[in-house]
């Protein structure tokens, strides 16, 4: 099979979902303000987050929860871990190349 | 009297209610924290005045941004004999808790969700009934907007007062504002019972618009071309507004202030006339512009595109040490530095909040617009005018990064980008010309306060001592700008403009006020005649000391109170005229020495 059988989609962060891509919060892991913050904004585990796009030169991400839509920095995207429901095998293979790339 | 507490997220329109409430003006912007310092109005409520207070729109009671402690702090030491909750339709299953919080502190208090036409076309549907009964309180679907729904509110709210009259006390409130229990499960099982809400929900127009605007190649070239565009609508459509302002304003002097004063000994007639009325009429000429150009601004304020533009530029301020909210900052900037200043409060770590605070004096605000477009109608021909405006414009950023880049090691943060995008929204014409009528007043406002001030004080220095030709060596104004030659002779700058300079430091609406009254002149007169004194080097380097020059005494002092630091002011202040100086000592002397 292919070299990526051992690759846990749990620990998928929402830096690394693609455009147009789901996941369900599953932890968050900010100080207490930030998590204060993401909680207003309806960051809460169970939750479905989509990515929506992504802005060029390593911009921030557009996300949208619900019918909230925010915009955050790559760097705090990480703090977010999720599960991928339904994730096709071929949009797979391409997230691990860009992680690797 | 009763007191009556408006509550809500930022974004839910609170202010938009109040204003409609209370039928006075407030501002109403989509960018959070507009809202700045409390507004409150005497209103009629079921027979009686009641005092409505605006709070500041936050996300959580128990949250720790400025505005949550000061709606914690108000809560804690005023009492309240109503709240009036306001929330977003279309987002209540996240901010049901706010509802939540409050209504746990036993205040008495009624829930108005508004932007009920929003909701509506997302599908979103209230069982306002079956929520007021699990929450206790009465609910009510309202469009602040358009009104619908706003009488009936303002009855509910006087029913609800009329039937609690027992108050909690600010101390019983403080005493629980310390508790937050349970709070999440109540409310995602209220939602879960009484909204109906489609899974993936999408507004379509919101989301076929954004694939457009925040496109990854074109995204930031039709924003820019957008913001050119509306530059370049206000100056043509305000041209012929500016001079048909300075037509009358003319006529007016000689058909009815010289005749009026004809009598009066000369040297209060020419106090009157060269003095306050050229002072003021040069400067009310641009105020049809300056006008013009708020309505513009508060509808792409108002219409959500400015936090697209904070998601656009942020890879770009990241590099220079801000953010994207930094950016919308300096575009509120190009208002009012004062406003812009305050909207910093959004920023939670100190650092970011002083490295924006620093640049933010450098975005070119409409104060400085009246002199540029007064000096580049003076000195340059129409054909150029619009490339010395832009030129201003690129100076302005220009000054704002060198600025950031240089102080960024000082100020470094870590601080997180976390920012709401709201929906498109068309501003309403009441709010434009709520918008448009508060500037007006701010206007008038500061006209009384600074410039009347300022040009009788022009006015005195220019023909004192008396025994001496007005504005000559020999007057007091004279004498200052002689004992300012050594620092302004190397950048062109003569004796005259010079005091229009100093005086400039007050506030930048004065600067083109002291011309008229340097001169002794007005309108095309006073044109002919500084072309006459200074060629467009000069004018250029002025420009741009203008430009870079701390903006007012206004956004000293707010530089001052925001940062709760004179040392930063006075860094502040330092820097901005070093960096005037030196801009203008290089373009100046280098313009001279390519023989211009």
């Amino acid at each position: 099979m292919t070299p990526f059988n051992d690759i846990q989609f749990n620990d998928i962060k929402l830096n690394n979902l693609l455009p147009g891509e789901h996941g369900i919060i599953h932890a968050i892991q900010a100080e207490q303000g930030l998590h204060q913050r993401l909680n207003a904004l309806g960051f809460r585990i169970g939750k479905q987050i989509q990515l929506i796009r992504r802005a060029s030169f390593n911009g921030p991400l557009h996300v949208r929860i619900g019918a909230t839509d925010i915009i955050m920095r790559d760097i705090d995207a990480q703090r977010i871990q999720l599960d991928v429901a339904q994730r096709t095998q071929p949009s797979a293979t391409q997230h691990i190349q860009l992680n690797a790339a | 009297m009763k007191r009556i507490a408006l509550l809500g997220m930022p974004n839910t329109g609170k202010s938009t209610l109040f204003n409609r409430l209370s039928g006075a003006s407030a501002r109403v912007g989509n960018w959070p924290g507009i809202t700045v310092d409390l507004m409150s109005a005497k209103i009629l409520i079921g027979g009686h005045i009641g005092e409505l207070i605006d709070l500041p729109g936050i996300y959580d009671l128990h949250g720790f941004s400025d505005d949550e402690q000061v709606v914690r702090h108000f809560l804690s030491n005023n009492g309240v004999d109503l709240a009036i909750i306001v929330l977003n339709s279309s987002q209540i299953d996240r901010q049901l808790s706010l509802a939540l919080q409050i209504k746990n502190l036993g205040l008495p208090a009624i829930l108005l969700l508004n932007m009920q036409d929003e909701a509506k076309r997302s599908g979103i549907t209230i069982d306002t009934e079956a929520m007021s009964k699990q929450l206790g309180l009465p609910v009510m679907l309202i469009s602040a907007k358009y009104g619908d729904g706003c009488p009936q509110a303002l009855q509910m709210a006087a029913k609800q007062l009329a039937e609690n009259f027992n108050a909690v006390s600010p101390q019983e409130v403080a005493a629980l504002l310390e508790a937050d229990v349970q709070i999440e499960q109540e409310m995602q099982s209220i939602v879960k019972q009484t909204v109906q809400m489609p899974t993936e929900l999408t507004d379509e127009t919101t989301d076929n618009i954004d694939k457009v605007l925040l496109h990854p190649v074109f995204g930031l070239p039709i924003f820019f071309a957008a913001m050119f565009m509306l530059f370049q609508f206000i100056f043509t459509a305000g041209k012929p507004l500016q001079d048909g302002m300075a037509w009358l304003l003319n006529h007016f002097r000689t058909l009815a202030l010289e005749p009026l004063f004809a009598g009066l000994p000369t040297w209060l007639n020419g106090l009157l006339l060269d003095g306050i009325f050229n002072g003021i009429s040069t400067v009310a000429a641009f105020v049809p512009i300056i006008v013009m150009f708020f309505l513009v601004m508060s509808m792409v304020e108002d219409s959500g595109y400015l936090s697209r533009a904070a998601f656009l530029m942020d890879a770009f301020m990241a590099k220079i040490g801000l953010d994207g909210r930094g950016f919308v900052m300096v575009l509120m900037g190009f208002g009012c530095n004062v406003p812009a200043l305050m909207g910093t409060r959004v920023m939670r770590s100190r650092p970011m909040r002083l490295l924006t605070m620093l640049v933010i004096p450098l975005s070119l605000c409409s104060a400085r617009l009246q002199v540029f477009l007064f000096m580049i109608a003076t000195l340059f021909a129409a054909s150029q005018a619009a490339y010395v405006m832009f030129a201003l414009y690129m100076m302005s950023f220009a000054t704002i990064f060198l600025t950031a880049v240089l102080f960024k090691g000082q100020y470094e943060s870590s601080e997180p980008f976390i920012l709401e995008l709201p929906p498109y929204r068309f501003p309403t014409p009441r709010q434009i010309w709520l918008r448009g009528w508060q500037e007006v007043k701010y206007f008038l406002n500061r006209a009384t306060k600074f410039i009347i001030i300022g040009v009788v004080m022009v006015w005195l220095l220019t023909n004192y001592p008396t025994n001496v030709a007005p504005a000559s060596a020999g007057t007091l104004a004279g004498q200052i700008g002689t004992l300012f030659a050594p620092i302004l002779d190397p950048i062109g700058i003569d004796t005259q403009l010079a005091i229009a300079l100093i005086f400039g430091f007050v506030a930048k609406e004065i600067v083109i006020g002291s011309l008229a009254v340097i001169y002794g002149l007005q309108g095309d007169a006073l044109s002919n005649q500084i072309a006459m004194n200074i060629d467009w080097v000069q004018g250029m380097s002025f420009m741009l000391f203008t430009l870079i020059y701390t903006p007012c005494l206004s956004t000293i002092a707010t530089i001052r109170t925001e940062s709760k630091s004179t040392k930063f002011m006075w860094l502040s202040i330092a820097w901005s005229l070093g960096l005037a100086w030196v801009v203008s000592f290089i373009f100046y002397q280098g313009a001279r020495a390519l023989g211009f």
